[in-house]
């Protein structure tokens, strides 16, 4: 049980900024938003009266619709905005387009912005609690959440767990808010990719390094695959999609050298047979669906909790 | 610091409590009864133990969680704010008659929370209150069916409950 009952800061800005017990206080509490979801009434009136823009200045499916969805399930008033048709394709800055917003006094602001600190930036400038939904190469706390919560649904706990984390790691923000978290949870992390897209500094997170995705799999109890921009693939990362699905992916074949009970993750969108085989994607270790219905349990929980902040700072 | 109700007389009081449920609603065919978390939800299931030493017959029990629906969001109070905890009603309670458990009635907007939650699940025939504890001071329109103890209180005081399940004893305190 977790040991705190508030989050620390007003903002959810990445998992750097959060304990242990924090991170169990929102596992915690998706656990039991999740149940609001299986109510013939999916609502609740938690948020009734909040008001939340969703700015999202870099496409997105399944997070701008994770969060609209656990926004309408606790009741908050909600606004989007993309930037397609939006005053960012007109030449605004994020500071004036965030100084605009701001004067309509918005509750929160979820923001997903293709500059890392995106969401810091806005952090020191808006009075609304801030979440960040993904920015640049840095963060994306709610993922790394959401993949917590699944992985403990099936394995009970994350403490002495090995996690694989293989795929595009230089341009992953999800694989640093996932070795943060899982780092900081006691599991064991082997992070895998081409050489070209190992970044520096992942030992200093705790995570080891191999460019072997048998050696990264081996033993592992969940092996978490990373999506390859195929816009990468005709850059100078990498010569083709074939020879990267042959060095680095994920097979039924690679995945008998996991553990047996292994599950298999993947944040989406999927590219199968680059770094996911059809048959692993669809097969009984995939845990890939719960994920996205995990998704809304847990930005329900961070909305929640962040609504609920009365500390200072 | 006094101690108003011993493990004997809570027992004797859920005892009285089960029997004037089955007095007042001449039979269990449509009851199922609810727990406000946290220690509404023993107190229920002490309840349908002692309904179901009495009759032979099981009463569903379901928990609920009211913190989605408190009023207080963001305002003052006194102590740590309580995490949320899973609701499980795996029953239907449409047309059941659903008697609401929880340990102290105060001011009346935890009952009033349960209410709104409740009515999200569907369509009740009737929905009665137990408290084995009422304080007084009432904020709300609200009453108890079926009362434990009524405690005279001022509002400086606090009343805790605890019970085996929880707190490895049962006894209710007046503090202050």
């Amino acid at each position: 049980m977790s040991t705190v009952t508030t989050l620390r800061h007003r903002h959810l800005l990445g998992i750097a900024e959060l304990d242990p017990a924090e991170i169990e206080l929102v596992l915690e509490s998706a656990v039991a938003m999740k149940e609001v979801g299986t109510r013939p009434i999916k609502k609740v009136p938690t948020l009734r009266g909040r008001t939340i823009m969703n700015l999202f200045f870099e496409s997105s499916t399944r997070t701008r619709m994770s969060f609209e969805l656990a926004e309408k399930r606790l009741s908050a008033d909600t606004l989007g905005m993309t930037t397609s048709g939006s005053s960012l394709s007109k030449g605004e800055t994020l500071a004036d387009t965030a100084r605009t917003l701001e004067a309509m006094a918005p509750d929160m602001i979820v923001i997903r912005h293709h500059a890392s600190g995106a969401a810091h930036h806005l952090a020191r400038t808006c009075r609304a609690s801030i979440i960040n939904a993904g920015d640049g190469t840095h963060e994306h706390p709610t993922q790394a959440l959401l993949d917590a919560l699944t992985i403990r649904e099936r394995k009970g706990r994350l403490a002495g767990l090995r996690v694989a984390i293989v795929g595009d790691l230089a341009h992953s923000r999800v694989l640093r808010s996932n070795a943060l978290l899982l780092t900081k949870m006691g599991a064991e992390v082997i992070a895998c990719g081409p050489a070209t897209l190992v970044p520096p500094g992942l030992p200093r997170l705790g995570v080891r390094v191999t460019h072997a995705v048998d050696e990264a799999v081996e033993g592992a109890d969940v092996v978490m695959m990373l999506r390859v921009q195929r816009e990468r693939m005709e850059g100078l990362y990498l010569p083709s999609v074939r020879e990267y699905f042959t060095l680095f992916g994920l097979t039924t074949r690679r995945l008998e050298r996991a553990a047996p009970d292994a599950i298999v993750m993947h944040p989406g969108p999927m590219n199968r047979g680059v770094e996911i085989e059809s048959a692993v994607a669809d097969g009984p270790w995939s845990v890939i669906l719960d994920q996205v219905a995990n998704g809304v349990a847990v930005r329900m929980a961070v909305l929640y909790l962040l609504a609920e902040f009365r500390g200072e700072g | 610091m006094a101690i108003v109700m011993d493990a004997d007389r809570m027992a004797r009081s859920l005892a009285r409590m089960a029997h004037e449920i089955l007095e007042r609603n001449r039979g269990l065919d449509d009851l199922a009864l609810v727990g406000i978390r946290a220690r509404g939800v023993p107190l229920a299931e002490r309840i349908a133990a002692q309904l179901r030493a009495l009759t032979g017959s099981e009463v569903p029990t379901g928990a609920l969680d009211i913190t989605l629906y408190r009023d207080d969001l963001m305002q003052h109070q006194v102590g740590p704010q309580p995490v949320i905890r899973r609701t499980e009603i795996t029953f239907s309670i449409d047309g059941r008659l659903i008697l609401l458990v929880d340990d102290v009635l105060y001011t009346g907007r935890t009952v009033r929370a349960a209410l709104d939650a409740l009515i999200d699940f569907g369509r009740p025939s009737a929905i009665q209150l137990l408290a084995l504890v009422d304080r007084g001071h009432r904020e709300l329109p609200i009453r108890a069916d079926y009362v434990g103890k009524n405690l005279p209180t001022s509002r400086q005081q606090t009343v805790h409950v605890r019970l085996v399940e929880i707190d490895g004893r049962d006894e209710v305190e007046v503090e202050g």
